[in-house]
């Protein structure tokens, strides 16, 4: 960073405590969700592949542990899904809004939302 | 029990057709006369490229997120995974959860940032830190080859289709309805754009997810909505060894190759559906980085929902059909619904089943289209060719010539694939999906360092590992059904055989690989780093802050 002559303020955002607060919380959450579910999904696809004994077993009736689980997946993936959502709603939202506000409404880029070079024009 | 009706059923139909075609053809004309007046009233703004493209970013969350499902939710994985619980029992089950769980990498990684950054295709995204020409240009082929295979697979299982729901068995008819299906289509895009392409999916996907709960709520009853009675009813009918329909293992469990094979699926469908460039531009259509989240979360009830009832309708039709006659039937594996659906409502709702079906094929394939239209005339002729020196109205006009263009392709490419055996298009696009974009993307969103080399060795080397792993596969030759001696690959020719690879799905060595050379080929430039455009996309990603607003008219 502190080879190129001057920072542009984009760059002074990032830097700014604020973003990186947001940034930080964001990377937080949503990293380790994802190993989480990829973990669990993986865990599940092995044990299906590798361990039919076990995936058979009946638990009421017809009912497998390899059915449950499976079941065990949807239920989880509306659960994350659900509380990612709630999550950025709330914690989020807030602060990303508010520095999208300050950006743009010249607070800190004074020339503007930037067009990009050869874009042609907006819509 | 069910012995008696199929004896009875084989009597008064004959296998090759169930159903009366007339009613089949007269629900499905109501469906495209109702979408087209939508489309032709939806496509009255339809003169910018944001427009064209994007819908002017007029959709709500909720209605991106129907269409994503009518989007995702295929004919491959409305019959294709009916049919494989109906065969296979709990395997087929298994696949369905890799197709919904793959939306939480979606969620979580992709769709915010992405709308935040991007305009119209994944390429805005991927080129906008790095060198704008030659990772476009990789970005739109990576996306045009995804899209051919997806649109290829889709046109090839129309005539299959047709066959089954239509009673066409002569193949030059099959190869007239396909036409049909290809020009509609056609008319879809080049008349409705991204808006008209969006309504047909939202209407698919209330039909077809409608029609499957009703067909659900109808099997379960018969069984006293009790969930082991049902798989026992599918035990029953499947006769000896019956038992191993509520088992894993009955279609991947046959050996260790087939283990492995499955894995390897298995990975491509959880790390490829965020890298489905038809499903990444569906995020550029709604006004906000909210929405797009919204329209996720929407998405995946839906779909989840929609595999849920999947699994009741898979099982009742192995209890209710039974295996032995849907394999005889002329859609194999894939008649498994359009015969559930008969043996429950008969002629009626076997014609609404089987226009779902049809309206599945017309909307994903419309969505494809729209997909690699926008990708050629906004990546490779707007910004590679004439270096963004270009009115907008130029680019849409390159756009509509394209959209004639492959779907004149799509035809021609169905009807030569027609009774083909390209099954594993599906796979191999979503295996391309991993590994030649789902790096690049997450490198380019999360990774500061991540330069132009590692996204043109990651996409390049995903996008030739693939293919070429595919090519020397047992897909393509020399896979021999042991039993009959027939082949089971694309050429038909035994005698040929180039299979050095052994697995059927690429992922588990490209995909692996793919995040590997995007790593290898930054370390290894010597390309000088962009903070401030690393600044600028993070700052945009996260916050929103220049993203492309909706249009006013």
């Amino acid at each position: 960073m502190s080879e190129s002559p001057q920072e542009t303020d984009y760059q002074r955002v990032q830097r700014s405590a604020e973003f990186q607060e947001l940034r930080r919380r964001f990377r937080r959450f949503v990293f380790p969700l994802t190993a989480l579910f990829l973990v669990w999904y993986f865990l599940y696809v092995l044990l299906a592949n590798y361990a039919h004994g076990f995936m058979s077993t009946r638990v009421a009736g017809n009912v497998t542990v390899g059915l449950l689980l499976g079941l065990g997946q949807f239920v989880s993936t509306f659960v994350i899904t659900m509380a990612y959502a709630r999550w950025a709603n709330r914690t989020q939202d807030p602060v990303a809004e508010r520095l999208r506000e300050h950006i743009e409404s010249g607070a800190i880029l004074r020339e503007g939302t930037p067009g990009r070079a050869g874009e042609g024009s907006p819509a | 029990m069910s012995a008696p009706t199929v004896a009875v059923l084989a009597a008064t139909a004959p296998a090759e057709q169930v159903g009366e075609p007339v009613v089949n053809i007269a629900i499905f004309g109501a469906f495209v006369l109702v979408t087209m007046v939508i489309v032709f009233r939806a496509s009255r703004n339809n003169r910018s490229a944001a427009d064209y493209y994007a819908a002017g970013r007029s959709f709500t969350g909720p209605q991106n997120g129907t269409a994503i499902a009518g989007d995702y939710l295929s004919a491959a994985s409305f019959l294709g995974i009916c049919g494989a619980i109906a065969v296979y029992g709990y395997d087929g089950f298994l696949y369905s959860i890799g197709f919904l769980v793959a939306w939480l990498v979606a969620l979580l990684l992709v769709a915010e940032l992405l709308r935040n950054t991007g305009r119209f295709t994944m390429a805005d995204v991927l080129s906008f830190r790095l060198r704008q020409r030659p990772v476009r240009m990789a970005a739109a082929l990576s996306t045009l080859a995804v899209v051919f295979f997806y649109l290829l697979a889709q046109m090839a299982g129309a005539g299959g289709l047709v066959a089954l729901l239509l009673g066409i068995d002569n193949a030059a008819a099959q190869g007239l309805v396909i036409a049909v299906v290809g020009a509609l289509m056609i008319m879809y895009v080049l008349v409705g754009g991204m808006k008209g392409t969006t309504w047909v999916q939202i209407i698919k996907a209330i039909l077809l997810i409608a029609g499957a709960g009703v067909m659900t709520v109808w099997v379960l009853a018969r069984y006293g909505f009790d969930l082991s009675a049902l798989l026992q009813g599918a035990i029953d009918t499947a006769g000896e060894g019956g038992e191993t329909l509520i088992e894993p293992g009955r279609q991947y469990g046959a050996s260790a190759l087939t283990q492995l094979n499955f894995l390897s699926l298995a990975l491509a469908l959880v790390l490829g559906t965020a890298g489905l460039p038809h499903v990444l531009m569906r995020f550029y259509t709604v006004p906000s980085a909210k929405e797009a989240r919204r329209s996720v979360v929407w998405a995946i009830w839906l779909i989840g929902i929609f595999y849920l009832f999947t699994l009741v309708l898979g099982y009742g039709a192995g209890a209710i059909v039974g295996s032995e006659r849907i394999l005889g039937a002329p859609g194999k594996a894939n008649s498994a619904a359009p015969l559930l659906a008969y043996e429950l409502g008969g002629v009626f709702l076997l014609g609404i089943i089987s226009a779902v079906a049809f309206a599945t094929i017309l909307a994903v394939v419309a969505g494809l289209t729209i997909t690699a239209a926008a990708s050629f005339a906004h990546d490779i002729y707007a910004s590679v060719i004439k270096r963004g020196e270009v009115a907008p109205d130029g680019e849409v006009r390159v756009a509509r010539i394209t959209v004639v263009a492959i779907g004149a392709l799509a035809i021609v490419g169905g009807i030569f694939a027609n009774g083909q055996n390209v099954a594993f298009l599906v796979a191999l696009a979503f295996a391309v999906a991993a590994s030649a974009n789902l790096p690049t993307i997450v490198y380019s969103l999360f990774w500061k360092r991540f330069n132009t080399a590692g996204a043109l060795w990651s996409m390049y080397g995903g996008l030739v590992s693939c293919i070429l792993l595919i090519t020397f596969s047992p897909v393509v030759s020399g896979k021999v059904d042991p039993a009959t001696g027939e082949s089971l690959s694309m050429i038909r020719d035994t005698g040929v055989d180039f299979a050095v690879f052994p697995l059927e799905n690429p992922g588990i060595v490209s995909i692996p690989l793919a995040f590997l050379l995007g790593i290898v080929g930054t370390l290894l430039s010597k390309e000088k780093p962009h903070p401030e455009k690393f600044a600028e996309m993070e700052v945009r990603s996260l916050t929103g802050a220049g993203a492309e607003k909706a249009t006013s008219h």
